[in-house]
């Protein structure tokens, strides 16, 4: 079984990965919401507090699963490399995938399932082209960062990828980008964001 | 591991329905009786309830002992108690022999009060639809409006999805355990090889036995004995018997040698000896029969429409007779109707059994949603 998909980012001082907040902000109220690879249900406990959503997770660990029934987060133990056929299509208004895309093999997939099952799409992952990533490798090291916590043999991660390497992804692949964040910590990132960025949160659904 | 106590010394008790009951199969009870236990005490405002459904050989026994030399406890012991994943410290659980059981509720082997002999072939046909009813009337009878939750496994799983149809309102919590929303072909099959076995026992006398003063035990042995092979994994069965002899060399014979033999046939004359052929039918039947969809002409998700409550689903990897794909038709029909529901998937290596079987996460996970649960 993979390591459990969630990469340990550091909170807030309000206790909320600085990831959730965005994506809380781009999540309508009273969402349908599915959550891929939801960890420990912290996310979904978390927008069915700001945003009153109802929501599902899926996840493959069984650490997780009894931690998101002890937050009563619904929570569905299943391999989503597998495909999501327990979901019927466009039946969730946000597919999300938090920090769990660059763990899956089969990400064009999954990619994919999301926008079947799912208005839109919210996906967030650690940007390979962070500046302290790339001078590690210029050093000659594996980068590891606040979002890339592993060592390279015993990172999780499979598919890493820059910002830009997503963005042309998603024109290749018909998808539609609505909106971008780019963050480091806390910080949102406006300037030279595929350098000054280790954190991206994207918002995007399928071309009609 | 923690090894909890059990609730201890228990009597079961008996519910006496004088109302005829029209059962789903058009066939009619002038009045039944429920035979049933109960564990821990009933909270003032009657809502820690918890009824729990047994599977095709099951009964109202699941917890505790009858007596000091009781060698077993109960058939869930293991998950119900002081303490336990089902907490009676907290919950009043209840355990009900269903109608047509062969344990004390009136099935087959009662006595008929029209003609003051056994019932025997002339029992109605009874499905898990009857089944929840009669539970119904049995809580109405202890003044339990609704339960926190109505807990099963394998075929008592099936009763508890009928639960949230028939009753949405009565139940705040579903846990349906190595379930499926209906049989399959190979598992239909199954079940009829088992009643073959009993049919064509020269001792089943066309189900009127009792008066014949025999019963067929060949047929239920056999049956039993099919019945178990489906209900363990190869693994696990390979792994406990392998190819073991019992005098370690070949006899070429046809007793027993190998230990799987003298494992079955001791499973198989075990269960012949305590229950009853006609409820063996009666159970098998309701198991195919049951299927929410083709009752109400719908698809699973239009079927599970009705119901409110929110569900844990759990399955067993290695279980082949209620497959984890089961349970996940299970998943979809309520999540495409936005219910309330989570679902694990226990590794395991013990086929379809697993769900009687101590797992510490299998009971963590029950343990963790019975402490969460509202009620």
């Amino acid at each position: 079984m993979p390591p459990s998909a969630a990469a340990p980012l550091s909170v807030t001082e309000a206790g909320v990965r600085p990831d959730f907040s965005r994506i809380a902000e781009a999540v309508s109220p009273q969402a349908r919401v599915l959550d891929l690879g939801c960890g420990d249900g912290t996310l979904l406990d978390y927008l069915k507090q700001t945003r009153d959503i109802h929501g599902y997770g899926v996840e493959i660990s069984d650490d997780n699963i009894a931690k998101c029934i002890s937050r009563s987060v619904n929570v569905i133990q299943m391999n989503l490399e597998e495909g999501l056929s327990v979901f019927e299509s466009d039946s969730f208004d946000f597919v999300i995938l938090s920090q769990t895309l660059q763990t899956i093999r089969k990400s064009e997939r999954v990619i994919h399932e999301m926008l079947r099952v799912g208005r839109q799409g919210i996906v967030t992952f650690p940007n390979f082209g962070y500046w302290r990533h790339r001078w590690q490798l210029l050093i000659g090291r594996m980068p590891v960062s606040e979002t890339l916590p592993y060592q390279w043999y015993n990172t999780p991660n499979v598919h890493l990828c820059t910002i830009k390497d997503f963005e042309s992804f998603c024109g290749s692949q018909d998808i539609h980008i609505l909106d971008r964040i780019i963050m480091t910590h806390d910080r949102t990132i406006t300037a030279l964001p595929n350098i000054l960025g280790s954190l991206a949160v994207y918002r995007f659904e399928a071309l009609a | 591991m923690q090894v909890s106590p059990s609730v201890g010394l228990v009597t079961a008790q008996t519910a006496r329905f004088d109302e005829p009951i029209v059962l789903k199969s058009g066939g009619e009870l002038p009045g039944f009786d429920l035979v049933y236990e109960t564990y821990g005490t009933l909270n003032n405002d009657k809502s820690n309830a918890v009824l729990v459904c047994h599977a095709l050989s099951g009964n109202h026994h699941i917890a505790g002992y009858y007596t000091p030399q009781d060698k077993k406890p109960g058939w869930w012991d293991n998950l119900i108690g002081p303490g336990k994943p089902i907490d009676t410290e907290r919950f009043f659980v209840i355990g009900v022999n269903n109608l047509g059981g062969c344990h004390g509720s009136t099935g087959p082997k009662s006595l008929n009060p029209r003609t003051g002999k056994p019932y025997g072939a002339a029992f109605p046909m009874v499905t898990v639809e009857d089944w929840v009813v009669t539970q119904a009337k049995l809580a109405d009878q202890l003044g339990i409006e609704r339960f926190a939750a109505v807990v099963g496994g394998s075929l008592g799983g099936m009763q508890v999805l009928q639960w949230s149809i028939t009753y949405p309102e009565r139940l705040r919590h579903a846990l349906v355990i190595a379930a499926a929303p209906r049989l399959t072909a190979q598992n239909i099959a199954f079940n009829d090889v088992a009643r073959q076995a009993i049919l064509s026992d020269p001792d089943f006398h066309g189900g009127d036995y009792y008066r014949h003063g025999v019963v067929p035990t060949r047929g239920l042995r056999l049956a039993r004995m099919l019945g178990h092979i489906t209900y363990l994994s190869d693994d696990a069965m390979g792994a406990k018997f392998g190819r073991m002899l019992r005098s370690g060399a070949y006899a070429f014979g046809y007793d027993v040698e190998f230990e799987i033999e003298s494992y079955l046939r001791y499973q198989g004359d075990k269960f012949a000896a305590s229950f009853d052929a006609n409820t063996y039918l009666l159970m098998t039947k309701a198991l195919d029969y049951f299927d929410p969809a083709h009752h109400y002409q719908c698809t699973l998700s239009e079927a599970l429409k009705p119901a409110l409550a929110n569900f844990l689903v759990i399955s067993f990897t290695t279980d082949w007779r209620f497959a984890p794909e089961r349970s996940r038709e299970i998943i979809k029909a309520l999540v495409d109707n936005n219910r309330s529901v989570s679902y694990a998937e226990i590794t395991s290596s013990h086929g379809h059994d697993a769900f009687l079987m101590v797992d510490d996460y299998y009971h963590g996970v029950v343990r963790t949603y019975m402490n969460h649960l509202a009620f």
